[in-house]
């Protein structure tokens, strides 16, 4: 089952994607992350999050238009895939389940 | 795109970036990093910006991002070797102008890079051989007397300080105290032979791998009285008898019992010794002598820690301070400060005075490595200059194969193994040359014999092969980076004539800094060699010629003086104490007539009477010696001018006669003034006050005028009678003009060595001009047909091709005669006395040198082309 698990930053990054819909490119994911979670997130560690999601297949990349920021240079947008968007679905069920489960009770008492 | 900032990244970091990543992801990577750069470069500012830069490329470096080595690309390099060695040899064979010219060039400067490998080799190969080297260290002392600072450390110490470590440091693990002194001949029964040796304290065999032969090396150096001979030494002494356990008398003095032998010091031990004998004999014999153990006695123990494999050198450096700081009061006005040399760096290292044995010294290797460097730096120079001027030619072949599909690594790696098959050939031909220039550079100083042995081993074919393949790589990969940069649709469409010329200044640079450089060796070499000319025809107020000294060693002056007077060559003979004039210097303090407190080292000499009229001294006033017998009070002196200046006497000699000098509490008449001559080396300066004292039996030297037409033959004769009187001794004689050559020996091998490397230099870069000319002529072989046509004259032209070329030696001139005078001028000579002006001649005579060589070179290749018939180059077209 390696590989089709998701961690609690692959989960985070795929999120971005899902949310950004088409504008999800390497540093505006960094960005919507950074403003979101509020800490710094590195573009080393988006980047290879990046490449592993793709590896497992959940998400898909292409390359879009040059544009006369970044030096001429493409960006790569990335878009969710089914099986992205399944293990999305499955992560958040597991996550309802066990909310389900907490009576109020014991969370009040905190 | 008109908006593309100014500020960018570092290129390297771009391209460093570019090389590891995978294709597919490079593009986005790349577009980030410079989104990014220019974020910071708003916030932050262009240097922090160009910082995250390169961090952020190095981060990237990853284990997903590195593009995977392609192994097809690796194996097709593999495959194309082949072709490139056999185009290459082809291109080799075709041009053999060209490839013998670098092939000539390398090899001759690579001689000179083997010489000075093997140098490197055999220095470092020293003192290796103790089993602890890395651990050993030398203590060395430095004496300052007031305020007289700048005074070299000498690699001895005192041997207060000897036992003062030995005794209260904890830090060493063993302490070995040598001393020098302990020598001379050896009696054993009938037999008498003369030893060299050290004193030695029992730690000796446990700092030191010295493995005994026979005897027990904890205490064979304990007791009194004990020698180790080495194995020579007792099979001379003893034959093979058993030599352990005898008595032995040194210098029919003491008895000596022999408690070991040890294995003969190997050659590469920086200390030689043929017997070693034990220190604390001297607890005995010196007992009364308070100077022994004095704290400014530093000149003649050697001291030799064994450190353990941790200390802290700079700790120890304290301890040491603080014991000088301790002991310094003990002796008034004089400093001592000690400090710790590692044994691994004796041989290489500054030059110490009172070195145990002679060093190589760090002076001669930089050097002789500096002047190696700027041989075959020309040689490679030559190398490219040609490579990239024949680009024209290869340049098709280049457009060929990378249209075929070569990348630039590949052209790149073909240039490569060009010049490392050229090496390769030139490393054959250096090698050879090395061997044969071996003897010669060995017997260009005489320690130089002794310290090495250059010899060929595995460890040094080694180091040749790596060095002909590093030049190679050297030599090969400008013109590399030249072909493979080199456009293919350009050159195919065939507009590259102008290309190959678009590198010309760089060429012409190369080629004025190969004639500067030769000119400045030729002219260091021609001023040396007026220096040495000029000292050896120094006038050093008395005359040597035909005078041969003969060291007595010992024997009884006035038999050898009865036999020698016999023979009819020999036309007078005088003794003195020591030679003047070569560098040795005698000392004596004598007290100021004038002033008592005043006292002041004189340099003497002690003469007998015949001394100052066979060495042509002149008396200004007095008369000379009057004979006295061995036995007779001391009672005359003969002054130089100096001492009248120094000591405010009469300035007219004729009254400073009869005056007083209280020479070490005796009182001497002066009875002769003597014009100065030079005491100390000709090098040295002049003015020294000197005195001559009379005394026949503290002469060690016989000096011998000989009047003959054949000199060999009467040295030959001299030596019979020596060994006729001495059997013990081998006859050591010189003549006074050969010993004053010898005390130049250091400029007279710096003269030999800058000369042979300017004449390299000169050969290399001749060798290159003779290639550019060829090339340039060649290329212009249409034009001047043409020029000839029209009508041009053969003077003419041979001045339109040439002249460029002179132009460019003149330049070479402009740089290289202001540089050599004012390296002379300003910093050489100033530091040596007596040295000869410099002139105008030496820098006139390279130059025309020079351009004598360069002349020949260009006139005729030029004249050929020029008296080609331009209808058989035509007709070509």
């Amino acid at each position: 089952m390696k590989g089709s698990n998701l961690g609690e930053f692959e989960e985070l990054v795929l999120l971005t994607i899902a949310a950004l819909m088409s504008d999800a490119y390497s540093v505006g994911i960094c960005d919507e992350l950074e403003r979101q979670t509020g800490r710094t997130v590195k573009l080393g560690v988006v980047h290879a999050v990046l490449n592993r999601l793709e590896e497992k297949g959940f998400v898909k990349s292409k390359l879009g238009e040059a544009t006369q920021t970044r030096g001429g240079k493409r960006k790569r947008y990335y878009s969710i895939t089914s099986a992205g968007k399944a293990g999305l679905l499955k992560s958040k069920e597991v996550r309802d389940n066990l909310w389900n489960m907490i009576p109020n009770l014991s969370l009040n008492k905190i | 795109m008109k908006d593309v900032p100014k500020q960018s990244p570092p290129n390297w970091a771009q391209q460093f970036l570019a090389w590891y990543c995978k294709p597919e992801l490079l593009e986005d990577l790349q577009g980030d990093l410079n989104e990014y750069f220019e974020r910071n470069l708003k916030s932050h500012g262009i240097k922090k910006a160009k910082l995250i830069y390169i961090i952020d490329t190095f981060k990237f470096f990853r284990l997903y991002t590195v593009r995977k080595p392609e192994f097809v690309k690796i194996l097709i390099s593999w495959i194309m070797i082949g072709n490139y060695i056999k185009t290459s040899g082809r291109s080799i064979v075709r041009n053999k102008l060209f490839s013998a010219i670098n092939i000539v060039g390398l090899a001759v400067s690579m001689s000179v890079g083997l010489l000075l490998i093997s140098l490197l080799l055999d220095t470092y190969s020293y003192d290796k051989f103790h089993v602890n080297h890395s651990r050993i260290y030398r203590i060395n002392s430095q004496y300052q007397y007031l305020e007289n600072k700048d005074r070299n450390f000498m690699a001895t110490t005192s041997l207060r300080a000897a036992k003062a470590i030995k005794e209260t440091f904890t830090v060493p693990e063993e302490v070995a105290i040598l001393r020098n002194g302990f020598g001379g001949d050896m009696t054993f029964g009938e037999k008498t032979i003369p030893l060299n040796g050290l004193w030695a304290n029992e730690s000796m065999f446990s700092v030191f791998t010295f493995p005994l032969v026979k005897g027990n090396p904890a205490n064979a150096l304990k007791n009194p009285y004990s020698v180790v001979l080495t194995e020579k030494a007792a099979h001379k002494l003893f034959g093979d008898e058993e030599a352990i356990g005898k008595t032995i008398i040194l210098n029919k003095d003491k008895a000596y019992t022999i408690t070991g032998i040890v294995q003969d010091v190997p050659t590469t031990s920086h200390m030689k010794f043929e017997m070693l004998g034990a220190i604390s004999t001297r607890e005995i014999t010196e007992k009364d002598n308070a100077d022994e153990l004095a704290w400014d006695n530093m000149w003649n123990t050697y001291v030799y820690l064994k450190m353990p494999v941790q200390f802290d050198p700079k700790l120890f450096q304290t301890n040491l301070d603080n014991l000088s700081a301790k002991e310094n009061p003990s002796v008034k006005n004089t400093t001592i400060t000690l400090k710790l040399q590692a044994m691994d760096s004796i041989m290489a290292g500054e030059s110490l005075g009172n070195q145990l044995g002679p060093t190589m010294g760090s002076t001669l290797l930089w050097v002789f490595a500096g002047l190696s460097f700027v041989v075959i730096l020309s040689a490679c120079f030559n190398y490219t200059n040609l490579s990239v001027a024949r680009s024209l030619k290869r340049s098709r072949e280049i457009g060929i194969r990378k249209t075929i599909g070569a990348l630039r690594g590949h052209v790149m790696g073909q240039f490569v193994v060009e010049a490392i098959i050229i090496s390769f050939s030139a490393l054959v031909a250096a090698f050879l040359l090395f061997l044969a220039l071996r003897p010669y550079f060995k017997s260009m100083e005489p320690s130089l014999q002794a310290l090495l042995t250059l010899n060929v081993s595995p460890l040094l074919v080694i180091c040749f092969v790596g060095f002909a393949l590093f030049i190679g790589v050297a030599a090969g990969l400008f013109p590399a980076l030249f072909f493979s940069r080199i456009n293919a649709v350009q050159v195919l469409k065939g507009s590259s004539t102008t290309k190959g010329f678009k590198k010309l200044t760089l060429r012409k640079a190369l080629i004025v800094f190969q004639y500067t450089i030769s000119l400045i060796l030729i002219t260091a070499t021609l001023i040396m060699y007026k220096q040495y000319k000029h000292y050896m025809n120094f006038d050093l107020g008395f005359s040597t010629e035909n005078i041969l000294n003969i060291r007595l060693q010992g024997n009884k002056a006035e038999i050898l003086k009865k036999e020698l007077n016999e023979l009819p060559e020999v036309k007078g003979i005088s003794l003195s104490g020591m030679i003047t004039s070569v560098g040795s210097y005698w000392g004596v303090p004598v007290k100021n007539p004038n002033n008592p407190e005043d006292s002041l080292s004189i340099a003497f000499n002690v003469v007998d009477e015949n001394y100052i009229p066979l060495h042509d001294h002149h008396l200004l006033a007095g008369k000379n010696f009057t004979v006295l017998s061995d036995s007779a009070v001391e009672s005359e002196v003969i002054v130089n001018e100096q001492v009248l200046k120094r000591f405010n006497l009469p300035k007219d000699p004729t009254l400073s006669i009869g005056e007083i000098l209280s020479v070490t509490g005796k009182e001497l008449r002066i009875v002769g003034v003597m014009r100065d001559f030079q005491y100390g080396r000709a090098n040295n300066e002049t003015g020294k006050e000197t005195i001559f004292r009379y005394s026949r039996k503290d002469a060690q030297h016989l000096n011998v005028k000989l009047l003959s037409n054949d000199l060999p033959a009467t040295y030959a004769k001299i030596e019979t009678i020596w060994k006729k009187l001495d059997t013990v001794h081998a006859f050591e004689a010189k003549f006074y003009d050969d010993e004053i050559e010898e005390s130049f020996k250091g400029l007279s091998a710096s003269m030999k060595l800058a000369g042979a490397i300017a004449f390299l230099a000169v050969c290399i870069a001749s060798l290159g001009l003779l290639g550019m000319v060829v090339f340039t002529t060649e290329t212009r072989l249409k034009e001047i047909s043409i020029r000839k046509v029209m009508g041009a004259t053969e003077g003419g032209l041979v001045y339109l091709l040439g002249r460029g070329f002179f132009i460019l030696l003149g330049i070479a001139a402009l740089i290289a005669l202001p540089l050599t005078y004012f390296f002379f001028e300003q910093i050489m000579l100033p530091k040596i006395a007596n040295h000869a002006p410099l002139g105008l001649f030496e820098g006139v005579i390279a130059v025309m040198a020079v351009m004598t060589i360069a002349l020949l070179m260009i006139g005729s290749q030029t004249l050929k082309v020029a008296k080609a018939n331009p209808a058989e180059v035509l007709k070509n077209e």
